[in-house]
């Protein structure tokens, strides 16, 4: 089945200069493989279309669940150039927490 | 040796919630108070200060905020080190040093650590080969050289932890490392080696959740924030270190707020760029080795943190002016409040190439449709109101001064049911812009100057 990504994770955004952060941590540990599986950098460049005019990074961090993605040239130039409402990116997380991914029918959701 | 110190975060940034430093000093132990109050654009406003009157470049507020707290800190032994001290760390420090003698405090050694700051030296630098290229795309600094009204290099812990060794109480710093503030009490209270690195590593993790104040207690909390307590007076975190470079993350009991595994991941994300590759200039922290355990209501043991050895780079953050930005607004209210919006944004683009203004950047943004969200956002098919957003960025002032004038006149020029233009014309605001570069260490070093209060 399709759910939105928020169902499985929780997050926060931050900034450096043109470049948006983006975490995404697993609300359960059993959630962190079906993330790292659906959230690839491909569709998270895809799902922000022409907000992020850069590439798409993505680092893994097992140790807490969590996937971070660097999102380039993301920002509008970034902190204070920027005419972005929201200048450094701090939304970003939950708009990225809109994505839908396929994970298994059975699997419990909270 | 100490078995632990409490090492709590006083401030997120400049601006952040006034009395929570209070908090942390008066509503249970605590060894240590850190305050970040640097940004890259405050560096800029600072030398603006300075250069107007040499005594200013500092943390005005912080000056203040120790009239309040600084016969706390003296009575119950708590050390400060904060970056307050901006351009101008010796000037701070001799407010501060003031404020101590008419307060009658005895006893009382102060240290201000500068030597950061390299507005002064930067032709030098650049004529010995220090190319001070942006980190980012690569460009030569000549092409802003004129421009630049900063230039600071990040200092680590080091220079903080000599001004303990010289049994500083107050340390007042310029640039520093937000992470430098919390990991230096441990270097100095735990002997660790400098090359020590998971232990360093260690501290900067702590540092990294300290630095952003509430936000690693239950403040900007995604996956609870409902559930956080008392908000309104909100816990700020406090690092527990051991030896061992084991740390705890908590907060006063007596305090609002929620330390719990997820509000530590949440700010372990923040501003991360390659885990792996955490880079300080006291150790490069690998934050996939970091390892999470509630031990309690409120405490979140932090421990196996592995670090590597330091780059032969201090970083360098340069600000400059960069032109002029100016973003009008109005509200327009249903029915079809955005399609209203929407004339608003061509009627102002129209009027922008008739009037011949030229821009670098036009920026339209519909506030409650879809401003944060963009494209990832549905439709919304009849919002009850809708901001209209609209930002222009240049180099003309002239030209963004007549664009300011472009908006009011849209309430009788324009579509109908407007408002919002209280504020009245929008401001024209310059534009300081940040330069990211690396400098060999050996060109800078870091000075300690100590005075007392007797």
């Amino acid at each position: 089945m399709k759910v939105q990504l928020i169902r499985l994770a929780h997050g926060r955004s931050g900034d450096k200069g043109d470049t948006s952060n983006v975490g995404v941590i697993a609300r359960k540990p059993e959630y962190y493989e079906i993330i790292k599986k659906e959230v690839t950098p491909e569709r998270v460049k895809a799902h922000f279309g022409d907000m992020v005019k850069g590439p798409v990074e993505r680092f893994e961090l097992p140790n807490i669940g969590a996937l971070n993605f660097l999102l380039h040239n993301a920002l509008g130039g970034g902190g204070t150039i920027t005419l972005k409402h929201d200048a450094q990116g701090k939304t970003m997380s939950t708009a990225l927490l809109r994505m839908e991914i396929e994970v298994p029918d059975d699997l419990p959701l909270e | 040796m100490k078995d632990v110190i409490r090492i709590a975060s006083g401030q997120g940034y400049w601006g952040d919630r006034f009395d929570a430093p209070i908090d942390q000093v008066r509503e249970g132990p605590i060894d240590y108070l850190v305050m970040d109050y640097l940004a890259e654009v405050t560096m800029s406003i600072m030398q603006k200060q300075k250069s107007r009157d040499p005594n200013l470049g500092y943390a005005k507020d912080f000056v203040r905020l120790m009239e309040e707290l600084l016969p706390d800190l003296v009575e119950k032994k708590v050390k400060l080190i904060t970056n307050a001290g901006g351009v101008n760390p010796i000037a701070c420090m001799i407010a501060v040093r003031d404020i101590a003698e008419r307060k009658g405090l005895k006893g009382l050694r102060l240290a201000a650590v500068y030597g950061d700051d390299i507005l002064n030296y930067l032709d030098g630098m650049i004529a010995s080969g220090n190319a001070l290229k942006n980190m980012e795309t690569g460009e030569d600094i000549t092409i802003i050289r004129d421009r630049i009204s900063s230039a600071n290099v990040y200092f680590g812990a080091r220079p903080i932890v000599e001004a303990l060794e010289q049994d500083a109480q107050i340390i007042i710093t310029g640039r520093v490392t937000d992470t430098g503030l919390t990991l230096a009490p441990m270097i100095y209270e735990f002997g660790w080696a400098w090359d020590d690195w998971d232990k360093l590593a260690a501290g900067i993790v702590g540092g990294h959740i300290n630095e952003c104040g509430a936000q690693a207690s239950g403040g900007n909390f995604l996956a609870g924030w409902k559930d956080v307590p008392n908000m309104e007076r909100i816990g700020f975190p406090i690092v527990e270190a051991h030896p061992d470079g084991t740390l705890v993350i908590t907060k006063h009991e007596s305090l609002g707020g929620l330390v719990d595994e997820r509000t530590v991941k949440e700010q372990l994300v923040y501003e991360l760029g390659d885990p792996t590759d955490y880079i300080t200039p006291d150790v490069v922290a690998d934050f996939t080795s970091i390892h999470l355990q509630q031990e309690g209501p409120n405490r979140v043991k932090v421990f196996g943190v592995k670090g590597k050895p330091f780059t032969e780079f201090y970083k360098v953050s340069i600000s400059y002016f960069d032109g002029y930005t100016c973003i009008g607004q109005l509200t327009y209210a249903w029915p079809e409040a955005l399609e209203k919006a929407q004339k608003a944004d061509e009627i102002v683009r129209k009027r922008i190439q008739y009037l011949g203004l030229e821009f670098d950047e036009i920026h339209t943004e519909f506030l409650g449709y879809n401003a944060c969200h963009g494209t990832t956002a549905p439709p919304i098919p009849d919002p009850n109101e809708v901001v209209f957003l609209i930002g222009v960025r240049g180099h003309n002032k002239k030209h963004l001064e007549t664009f300011a004038n472009e908006i009011v006149p849209l309430v009788l020029t324009g579509p109908p049911a407007v408002t919002g233009f209280g504020g009245g014309r929008p401001r024209v605001r310059e534009v300081i812009a940040y330069w990211p570069a690396l400098l060999r260490k050996e060109a800078v070093s870091p000075k300690v100057l100590t005075i007392d209060v007797i």
